[in-house]
């Protein structure tokens, strides 16, 4: 494949403009300036101009700087998933389910762990739904269970198994010091102890997730901000389909 | 003043009705007690530490006490007579009591009077404590005057309470009057009060009465370089509200978060448990002039700024009126509010100022809590930053009393050092660029504001008018707050409610009941 490079662009091809603010933890001052001058050259960039520099609090300066970077990428070497998705409206999901899987598909919902935030999982369940788009629970042909926030890994798992759930959905919302991918862990972790990992397709889903994060965490996909629920009902239903071998259901 | 022409009667209906909703759950109040309860007598009684679990000295005592299945009458008179047979001090007597060196009895060798008046004594110093908290604040009040309203309000939230207070310095150096720092994730479920200092929380920072103790000195500090009175905030809603207001007032915080209703919808929390904790951590707010700040501005982040506006309103009423059964003045009642329309609909910005204008002219002598933008903000932190701007404008227009700084980054991560000092100079700048703006401004008489405001208040109406009838609980059950559902035998913390027996004795309740409001 031929190469592609770029850099980052202001208002000439390939002059390498970047915005930049930070702190660093000295008084203000001259040197203080010289020091985010020369702090910015160590990360690679040149005609570096501090904008901008206050001491914002004893011993905290802070800085807006415009540097030009230097480096380049090769566009073409860029790789980055997403959950595969058909699109298909909600007519046409409930529908599939009911001719090829001749049954409500029961999907268990939960924001696991100590998170409180409802209103991701919510926005993919309840009724409502979101940005113009019904919610799950909204689908003739769905059984959709929201659990709610706070909820447990063996309280979900013990749901999902009770009512033989096809997908899970997890959410996570709080991301400080990386609690949701210790979360996200250790609801893997427990259902492989139990050996089901592969009953059910695994779906993860908050601001911070991608497809990449969730797959590498052993998830089935991922799905980030924006989010509208056909798009995650589309998801499962196609790749339920695909691995009952049911194919062509594209029109 | 900016002003809405309001109807006066239909404001006097609206608290009314509120009072009456507020009533039936007083009366529930009152037959109740709690571990938490019980557990905030014994830390005013002079009750601290911790096991050699961590597990602390109070919560091993209400424990005793209740293994014995005693706990029905209270703690007071069994700790009181366990006080006179130790013969020592509250702190050694309950050491005593967790190593079995002595125990909880009935009935000692000690006449009923005697017992009687050894709890007095105790209720006596423990009311003393919080006299004494109100007392240093009004003092240094004098000496560092307070900034004027609406005061700029500053979250801390590194999770190490070391790096908070260095966090804290700056920004109080930028210009905040009021620093809260936030509490560690799902602290609120917590059925005990960690102990101690401490350096690792997930998105904030445990409360505990030594971290209270290590911010306030550091705050002492700046009040004294800055000149400006600071204020220190915590939060209370959760399981141990009682608690956190006992701990708050001897080391001479100014404001908590204390709102069952918050605790109730957002962390399942069970009803009955927080109304009963609420009432007592109140009264000590109330004796110890602790500002309360109360939670409706999240009803926003789970059901529409416009379309649910009329429940904050009516929460507000009920806050109001319960917080008056717990002897708060009005000076007290940081009712909360939220600027959380969706930004992208026309004319948003009317429909903010006829809120914060309407709470404004209901509760025209309350501090408001006014909340900034969190649902609809904006990963591109620069348009998030315009939509602080806005928020402040809303608020200094509107003449708020706490003004929350909406930080740029609200949709990414807790605060940065530059985040906050952002958010500050924005505020500032705005602050004094329009500082008498609001009293230059009348909100045309039939138009868009005082149409909106007007149309609030009649939902409010036949809202709190529903609630009346079916009663709060009811309507915390249908889902009529916050679009969330909550049953009053579920959630967290039942099984630490208890009936109060005939015999049941709380001095200090009965005390702070009785003597009512406290100024000077
Ligand atoms: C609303 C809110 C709250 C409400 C939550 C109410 C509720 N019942 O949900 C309340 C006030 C209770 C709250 C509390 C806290 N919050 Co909060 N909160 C927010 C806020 C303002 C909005 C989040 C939101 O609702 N977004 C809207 C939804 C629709 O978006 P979403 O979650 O991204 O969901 C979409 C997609 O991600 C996806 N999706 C989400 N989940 C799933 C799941 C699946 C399976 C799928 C397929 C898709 C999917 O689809 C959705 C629709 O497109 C954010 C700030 C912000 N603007 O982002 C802070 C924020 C998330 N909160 C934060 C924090 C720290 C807290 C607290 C921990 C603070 C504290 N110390 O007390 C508490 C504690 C709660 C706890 N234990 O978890 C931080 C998190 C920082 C971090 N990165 O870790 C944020 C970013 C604020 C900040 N800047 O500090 N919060």
């Amino acid at each position: 494949m031929a190469k592609e490079m770029i850099k980052p662009y202001g208002d000439t091809l390939n002059d390498g403009m970047v915005q930049l603010a930070f702190t660093l933890p000295v008084a203000g001052g001259p040197r203080a300036k010289k020091a985010a001058e020369l702090y910015v050259a160590k990360l690679n960039f040149t005609d570096i101009a501090v904008s901008f520099s206050r001491e914002i609090a004893d011993g905290f300066t802070y800085f807006v700087v415009y540097a030009k970077a230097l480096p380049e990428l090769d566009y073409s070497t860029v790789q980055a998933t997403e959950a595969r998705v058909t699109k298909l409206d909600f007519y046409r999901i409930n529908e599939l389910i009911k001719t090829h899987i001749n049954r409500p598909l029961v999907v268990v919902g939960a924001s696991i762990g100590s998170d409180a935030h409802t209103v991701g999982i919510d926005a993919i369940m309840n009724m409502k739904g979101y940005n113009q788009d019904y919610g799950l629970e909204r689908y003739p042909q769905i059984e959709a269970i929201n659990m709610g926030a706070q909820v447990g890994c063996e309280e979900l798992v013990a749901r999902a198994v009770e009512v033989s759930a096809d997908a899970l959905l997890v959410s996570q919302t709080v991301t400080q010091k990386d609690v949701h991918l210790a979360n996200f862990t250790e609801l893997i972790e427990l259902l492989e102890a139990e050996k089901i990992r592969d009953r059910f397709l695994l779906v993860a889903g908050g601001p911070r997730i991608s497809n990449d994060l969730a797959v590498e965490l052993g998830y089935d996909a991922g799905f980030g901000p924006g989010t509208v629920p056909s798009q995650v009902a589309s998801y499962m239903v196609t790749t339920l389909l695909r691995r009952k071998g049911v194919t062509g259901f594209v029109d | 003043m900016a002003h809405i022409e309001l109807d006066e009667k239909k404001i006097n209906r609206l608290k009314s009705l509120a009072r009456q909703v507020a009533e039936q759950v007083q009366e529930m109040i009152a037959d109740y007690s709690t571990v938490s309860v019980e557990r905030a007598v014994l830390r005013l009684y002079g009750v601290d530490g911790v096991d050699g679990d961590g597990t602390p000295l109070v919560n091993r005592l209400v424990e005793l006490l209740q293994a014995k299945e005693m706990l029905s009458a209270g703690i007071s008179r069994y700790f009181a007579l366990a006080m006179l047979t130790s013969g020592r001090d509250a702190q050694t007597t309950a050491l005593q009591l967790v190593n079995g060196d002595i125990e909880f009895a009935e009935q000692g060798r000690f006449p009923p009077e005697e017992i009687s008046a050894k709890e007095q004594d105790l209720a006596l110093s423990a009311v003393a404590a919080l006299d004494a908290t109100r007392q240093r604040k009004a003092e240094k009040q004098k000496r560092y005057p307070l900034g004027p309203q609406p005061w700029k309000y500053v979250i801390v939230a590194t999770g190490n309470i070391y790096e908070d207070r260095t966090q804290a310095r700056a920004v109080a150096r930028s210009g905040a009057d009021i620093i809260a720092v936030i509490r560690s994730t799902a602290q609120s479920l917590l059925d005990y009060i960690p102990y101690g200092a401490t350096t690792e929380g997930f998105g904030g920072t445990f409360a505990t009465q030594e971290n209270f103790r290590i911010m306030r000195a550091a705050l002492d500090e700046e009040c004294a370089a800055t000149g400006r009175y600071l204020r220190l905030v915590n939060y209370a809603s959760g399981l141990c509200m009682a608690e956190i207001a006992v701990c708050a007032a001897l080391e001479d915080l100014d404001m908590l978060l204390n709102d069952s209703m918050y605790g109730i919808l957002f962390r399942d929390i069970n009803i009955k448990r927080t109304f009963v904790d609420q009432h007592f951590s109140r009264l000590i707010c109330g004796r110890a002039k602790i500002i309360i700040n109360t939670g409706e501005d999240n009803y926003l982040t789970t059901s529409d700024a416009v379309e649910n506006a009329h429940t904050v309103t009516a929460s507000q009423l009920i806050n109001e009126a319960l917080g008056r059964f717990s002897l708060l003045t009005d000076d007290l009642l940081g009712l909360g509010h939220a600027f959380e329309i969706d930004p992208t609909m026309k004319n948003g910005f009317l429909y903010e100022l006829a809120h914060a204008q309407l709470t404004r002219q209901l509760f025209p002598e309350a501090p408001l809590k006014y909340m900034p933008p969190t649902k609809y903000k904006s990963t591109d932190i620069f348009f998030s930053h315009c939509q602080d701007t806005m928020f402040n404008l809303a608020s200094i227009a509107t003449n708020q009393g706490i003004h929350l700084a909406g930080m740029l980054t609200e949709a990414i991560h807790t605060p940065l050092m530059h985040d906050r000092y952002q958010s500050i100079s924005a505020i500032n700048y705005v602050f004094d660029t329009a500082r008498d703006l609001g009293s230059e401004i009348e909100f045309k008489k039939d138009g868009i504001v005082a149409g909106r405001a007007r149309q609030v208040m009649a939902e409010t109406e036949a809202f709190l008018e529903e609630v009346r009838v079916e009663g709060l609980m009811q309507a915390i059950a249908a889902g009529k707050f916050a679009g969330i559902k909550r049953r009053e035998e579920g959630g967290k913390g039942l099984d630490g409610v208890f009936k109060k027996a005939p015999n049941y004795s709380n001095p200090i309740l009965a005390r702070l009941e009785k003597e009512g409001v406290i100024n000077g």
